[in-house]
């Protein structure tokens, strides 16, 4: 109760750190926050450009139901937006130094904020995806309206993750570092770039991909999305799981840890 | 009268790492080697005090002897090592003039940014505003970025943030040193007002004057350890004998 309390008082700091965050990103960019849109509609440009150009995968390959461009951009949307959040939110608590060794904040404010931050981006991208959808006159299934469940997941999923790394990230900096090379290697084990059909003949490939949460919450989203079709419980218990424990671990390591944090800034 | 912080038993140790430890790496080998031994800097050594509601309190003491340590234990930056802290009321502390302003926006924006740091609301700022503008006296500068601003300007936008509201608490910190003499005037006329509003406030400084005009009662901190509690002129009298 004491929890919901201070994070009311503190809510509209969440906010304000949201338009600050975007106000300083989009501050002398004529197109301004436009390229919340354009710039996944650009990547998908070059990706798919460079695919069918280069590795003859244009169209429907590798056993596509949909372009490969829808199911790259579709696939990108979520993983950019945990990549984001996670990368973001890393550097949250460090940076925020001056401000948590001055005044007194809840500091998982930090964290949080990056992630809603990456979850505007992400829904400004979103329209990039329809517009892709509407251009490509890929069908749009009624599922399309349980498109709030997979980013709920993802969102969960990265809150945890984030509040986890914000953490480590004061006492070893070194995880700033081994990060993008993490996630590099975490992109090329989610099917994005490649169809998952390709790895039907490796089964072991296989294994590897379904211990990947990424992979079920990509999947979901495409599922709903431009499948035209509603996962199984076996595929919400998944996600669900997935992200509970992610926000369980993330919470547990963020209290225990939280009031030394000064200490180390 | 209740009290509005009560410290019991309060001592802030430091681990003085002699090289800081950075990388995993690093953190192993001298784990393995048992050498992650840091040599312990005790700030405050057992502190206890009672501030009492509505009392303006001073603290004075020597650069380095734990009043800043002691006010951020107050207003829950620091969590004391051993002891506890009891504090009744909202704190608006001073710590620093403009801790939490970007610089890369305006004024205007800062004023929300701030304000929320501080816990208030978008509501109360908008009703709020322009008393807050009106006490900085930057009308014309209040949408142009704050780096642009001199640090006297800043100070006058912080402080006037920080006391729009009405805390139970002000903690402030060496602050009234910025600015020129009428902004210094009209801050401790602004203090006045909200003491005279029931509000306690804790003041460090090392200007005596300051202190002796301001303060009901003072406490002198040595080395981490109070030295004396008492009234402001007794105190302050002999902290300026034996310090000189």
């Amino acid at each position: 109760m004491k929890y919901f309390q201070t994070f009311l008082r503190y809510r509209y700091l969440l906010f304000n750190l949201i338009n600050r965050d975007i106000k300083v990103k989009y501050r002398r960019s004529i197109l301004g926050i436009l390229w919340s849109v354009l710039n996944p509609l650009l990547m998908m440009a070059v990706i798919s450009t460079v695919f069918s150009t280069l590795f003859g995968m244009g169209g429907k390959f590798g056993g596509l139901s949909v372009p490969f461009h829808i199911y790259y951009l579709t696939g990108a949307t979520i993983f950019n937006f945990v990549s984001e959040a996670t990368s973001t939110s890393m550097m949250s608590v460090f940076s925020a130094s001056q401000l948590i060794k001055k005044v007194y904040i809840p500091k998982y404010i930090f964290p949080l904020e990056k992630c809603m931050f990456a979850f505007v981006n992400m829904l400004f991208s979103l329209i990039a995806v329809f517009i892709v959808m509407v251009v490509s006159r890929v069908e749009f299934h009624a599922t399309i309206v349980l498109i709030f469940i997979p980013i709920i997941y993802a969102l969960i999923f990265s809150i945890g993750m984030s509040l986890l790394l914000s953490a480590l990230t004061v006492f070893f900096r070194d995880i700033l570092h081994i990060y993008s090379v993490f996630l590099t290697a975490w992109m090329y084990a989610t099917p994005i770039i490649y169809p998952l059909g390709i790895l039907n003949d490796h089964p072991k490939l296989m294994f590897i991909m379904k211990l990947n949460p990424m992979y079920y919450f990509v999947e979901y989203f495409r599922s709903v999305v431009v499948y035209g079709t509603i996962p199984g419980i076996r595929d919400n218990v998944v996600c669900l799981a997935c992200s509970i424990v992610m926000l369980i671990i993330g919470i547990a390591v963020f209290k225990a840890k939280q009031d030394k944090f000064v200490l180390y800034m | 009268m209740s009290n509005a912080v009560e410290i019991k038993n309060v001592s802030m140790h430091f681990n003085m790492a002699k090289e800081k430890v950075d990388s995993i790496k690093e953190y192993l080998i001298k784990f393995f080697k048992k050498q992650l031994f840091f040599e312990k800097f005790v700030a405050l050594d057992d502190i206890n005090l009672e501030i009492k509601a509505g009392e303006v309190f001073g603290l004075v003491g020597l650069n380095g002897c734990g009043k800043s340590t002691l006010l951020k234990i107050i207003s829950g930056i620091y969590k004391p090592t051993t002891g506890s802290v009891k504090v009744n009321g909202t704190i608006s502390p001073l710590i620093e003039l403009g801790a939490g302003f970007d610089m890369d926006l305006t004024a205007r924006e800062n004023i929300y940014l701030n304000g929320a740091v501080l816990g208030y609301s978008k509501e109360y700022i908008n009703e709020k505003f322009d008393e807050i503008v009106d006490f900085t006296e930057l009308h014309q500068f209040i949408d142009i970025p704050m780096k642009n601003y001199s640090s006297g300007m800043v100070a006058r936008v912080g402080f006037a943030i920080a006391t729009v509201t009405k805390p139970d608490i002000l903690i402030v910190d060496e602050i009234l040193a910025v600015g020129d003499f009428l902004f210094q005037e009209k801050c401790e006329k602004r203090i006045d007002e909200l003491m005279s509003g029931g509000t306690t406030v804790i003041i460090v400084s090392h200007t005596i004057d300051q202190i002796k005009r301001l303060c009901d009662r003072v406490a002198w901190i040595e080395k981490g350890k109070i030295k004396m509690i008492g009234e402001t002129d007794e105190v302050c009298d002999l902290y300026t004998q034996t310090s000189v």
